[in-house]
C-alpha cells in the first residue's frame, strides 16, 4: 500500500467573528436594497400606464414628478431624494453581488464532469447574468429617456409621449424592451423569494411557498405591466 | 447487469486526478451502490491495481459517512444515502459517473474521499449547549412545546454528509448551518448561546471557503434527510438578529 497524504490543509478555528462581516449579511444588503428596486418599479410601471390616458396626461405626469411637494420642495427635489436613494441601492445591489459571485466561484474550482440540476428554477440560475442583462439595459433606458433623450427615430425629445411612442414605433427598439423585461420578470421571480428568504421571513413550509407565489405575481406584473406600453405602441393603439 | 462507470482516480491529496472508465458485469440489482464498488474493487484487487478508495461505515443510512456523487446528482436519483441507494435505481447497459464532492472546503484525499473536517470545526464554533453534567435535572422543570421539540428532532435528523454542499452550485453550506440552528434554536437549552453560536458558526463558515446561499434550492432536494429549505430562514433569521444585538 502506497503511503497517502491525507492532511490537505492546516484547520484553523477563527476567533472573533463579527455578524457584520459575514456572508449572510451581504445577503441581507441584496435582499433590503432589491426591495427598495420592486417598490421602485412597480411605481415606475404605474407611471408608464398613463400612456394609456393619452398624450397630455402622460405628460402632466411626467412634470408632476418635478414639481412633487412644491412649494415646501424645490424643483425636482423630491426625484433627486428618490434617485439619490436608488442609486446608493444600486450601489450596494451591484456590490454585494459581486462579492458573493467572486465568492462562489472560489468555492468549487475544480467542476463536475457531470452536474444535474435536480429542483432549482431558470430564474435561480441566470440570476447573475440577468442582472448584468438588466444592467446592461439600464445604460441604455436613460440614455434613451433621461439623461441624454436619444430619439431613436430622429424626431424631438421635448416632448415625453412623443418620444417614447418614436422609441417604440420602431419594432426593434420595441424588441429590446422586451427583452430586457423578460429578464426582469426572470430576476424578480427568484429575487422576491430569495429576498424574503434571506430576511428570515420563510420559516414554515406555508410561508415558504407563499414566498414564491410572491414571486411569480412580482414578476408577472412588473414585467407584464411595463411590457404593454411598448406592445400597444407597436399595434397603433398608442400613437402620437 | 453490465455497467460503465467512470470513476475519478486521484492518487492523494497533491495529485492531478483524473476521470477512467471501468467495465463492470454480473451485478445484482438487489446490491447496493456500494457493494457494487466493492465487487469493483475486488477485481481491481485480483489484477493487482490499487482500488478505489470511496468512505462508509454503517451502510444503515445513519451515519453521514458515505457520499457520492452519482451522474450529477449527490447521493444519486434516489431521496436516501449512497449506501442506502440501490442498484434497482440503474438499468442493464447505464453509464455512471461517479465523483467525489466537490468543494474547496472539501478538499480530496484520494478517489472518492474528501476531507469535511471543515464541517467539524463549524460544529466546534457553536453546534454544541453548555450545560452542566452530573445528576440529572428533573425533567418538567424545563417544559418543550410539542411543535418545538418536534421540529428540533426532526433538524437534527442533519448528518453531516455534505451532500448539501456538493449539490449546491456555490458550494455553499447554508442547508447543514441551518439544520444544526434549528435544531438548538428550538429548544430552551439552546437559548444562552443563541446569538454566538450563529455568528461563530457562519464565520467558520466563511474562513473554510464555502460559498454564500442564494436560495436556489438544490440543496434541500439532494438531502437524504429531506432537511427543508426553511432552516436556512431561520439561519438568516438568527444572524439578523444576531446583528440586532451587536454581536
Amino acid at each position: 500500500m502506497t503511503p497517502v497524504a491525507t492532511h490537505t490543509s492546516a484547520p484553523t478555528l477563527v476567533k472573533g467573528s463579527r455578524a457584520a462581516r459575514t456572508t449572510i449579511t451581504l445577503k441581507i444588503l441584496m435582499a433590503a436594497s432589491g426591495i427598495v428596486f420592486i417598490g421602485f418599479v412597480l411605481t415606475h410601471m404605474y407611471g408608464n400606464l398613463k400612456a394609456f390616458a393619452g398624450h397630455d396626461s402622460f405628460n402632466e405626469y411626467a412634470h408632476h414628478l418635478r414639481t412633487f411637494g412644491e412649494p415646501m420642495l424645490p424643483y425636482e427635489g423630491l426625484l433627486w431624494v428618490v434617485r439619490v436613494g436608488l442609486i446608493v441601492a444600486l450601489v450596494v445591489h451591484v456590490a454585494s453581488a459581486y462579492a458573493l459571485a467572486r465568492r462562489a466561484s472560489t468555492a468549487r474550482t475544480q467542476k463536475y464532469a457531470v452536474k444535474k440540476n435536480a429542483s432549482s428554477s431558470i430564474s435561480s440560475r441566470t440570476m447573475r447574468w440577468g442582472g448584468v442583462t438588466i444592467l446592461v439595459f439600464l445604460v441604455w433606458h436613460l440614455l434613451n429617456f433621461t439623461i441624454v433623450k436619444i430619439n431613436p427615430s430622429g424626431g424631438a425629445t421635448n416632448d415625453p409621449f412623443n418620444l417614447m411612442v418614436d422609441t417604440f414605433d420602431l419594432w426593434w427598439m420595441t424588441i429590446i424592451y422586451l427583452v430586457a423585461m423578460v429578464a426582469l420578470g426572470l430576476h424578480l421571480h427568484h429575487g422576491t423569494w430569495s429576498a424574503l428568504q434571506t430576511l428570515g421571513l420563510t420559516g414554515t413550509a406555508a410561508a415558504r411557498q407563499r414566498a414564491k407565489t410572491a414571486g411569480w405575481v412580482v414578476a408577472v406584473v412588473i414585467a407584464g405591466g411595463f411590457s404593454l406600453v411598448p406592445l400597444f405602441v407597436l399595434l397603433g393603439v398608442i400613437s402620437k | 447487469m453490465k455497467l460503465t462507470l467512470n470513476i475519478w482516480r486521484q492518487a492523494d491529496a497533491a495529485a492531478t486526478g483524473e476521470m477512467r472508465t471501468y467495465a463492470l458485469d454480473g451485478v445484482s440489482e438487489d446490491m447496493s451502490f456500494l457493494e457494487m464498488l466493492d465487487v469493483l474493487n475486488e477485481q481491481l484487487n485480483a489484477k493487482g491495481e490499487e482500488p478505489i478508495a470511496f468512505d462508509s461505515d454503517c451502510r444503515e443510512g445513519i451515519c453521514g459517512t458515505c457520499g457520492l456523487m452519482i451522474n450529477g446528482q449527490a447521493h444519486g436519483p434516489e431521496v436516501t444515502t449512497t449506501c442506502q441507494l440501490h442498484m434497482r435505481s440503474f438499468k442493464d447497459g447505464d453509464e455512471i459517473t461517479i465523483e467525489p464532492w466537490r468543494a474547496d472546503a472539501f478538499p480530496v484525499v484520494k478517489d472518492l474521499v474528501v476531507d469535511r473536517g471543515a464541517f467539524d470545526r463549524i460544529i466546534q464554533q457553536g453546534g454544541f449547549i453548555s450545560a452542566n453534567t452530573g445528576s440529572a435535572p428533573e425533567a418538567n422543570s424545563v417544559p418543550v412545546p410539542r411543535d418545538k421539540a418536534m421540529r428540533s428532532f426532526n433538524m437534527a435528523t442533519c448528518i453531516g454528509c455534505g451532500a448539501c454542499v456538493a449539490a449546491c452550485p456555490n458550494g455553499s453550506a447554508s442547508l447543514f448551518m441551518g439544520a444544526k440552528i434549528t435544531h438548538l434554536g428550538e429548544l430552551p437549552q439552546g437559548q444562552p448561546e443563541r446569538d454566538s453560536r450563529v455568528v461563530n458558526m457562519v464565520g467558520q463558515h466563511d474562513h473554510e471557503g464555502f460559498g454564500g446561499c442564494t436560495n436556489i434550492g438544490e440543496c434541500a432536494a439532494a438531502c437524504p434527510k429531506e432537511i427543508p429549505l426553511d432552516v436556512i430562514s431561520q439561519l438568516n433569521k438568527d444572524l439578523r438578529t444576531a446583528l440586532k444585538h451587536g454581536h
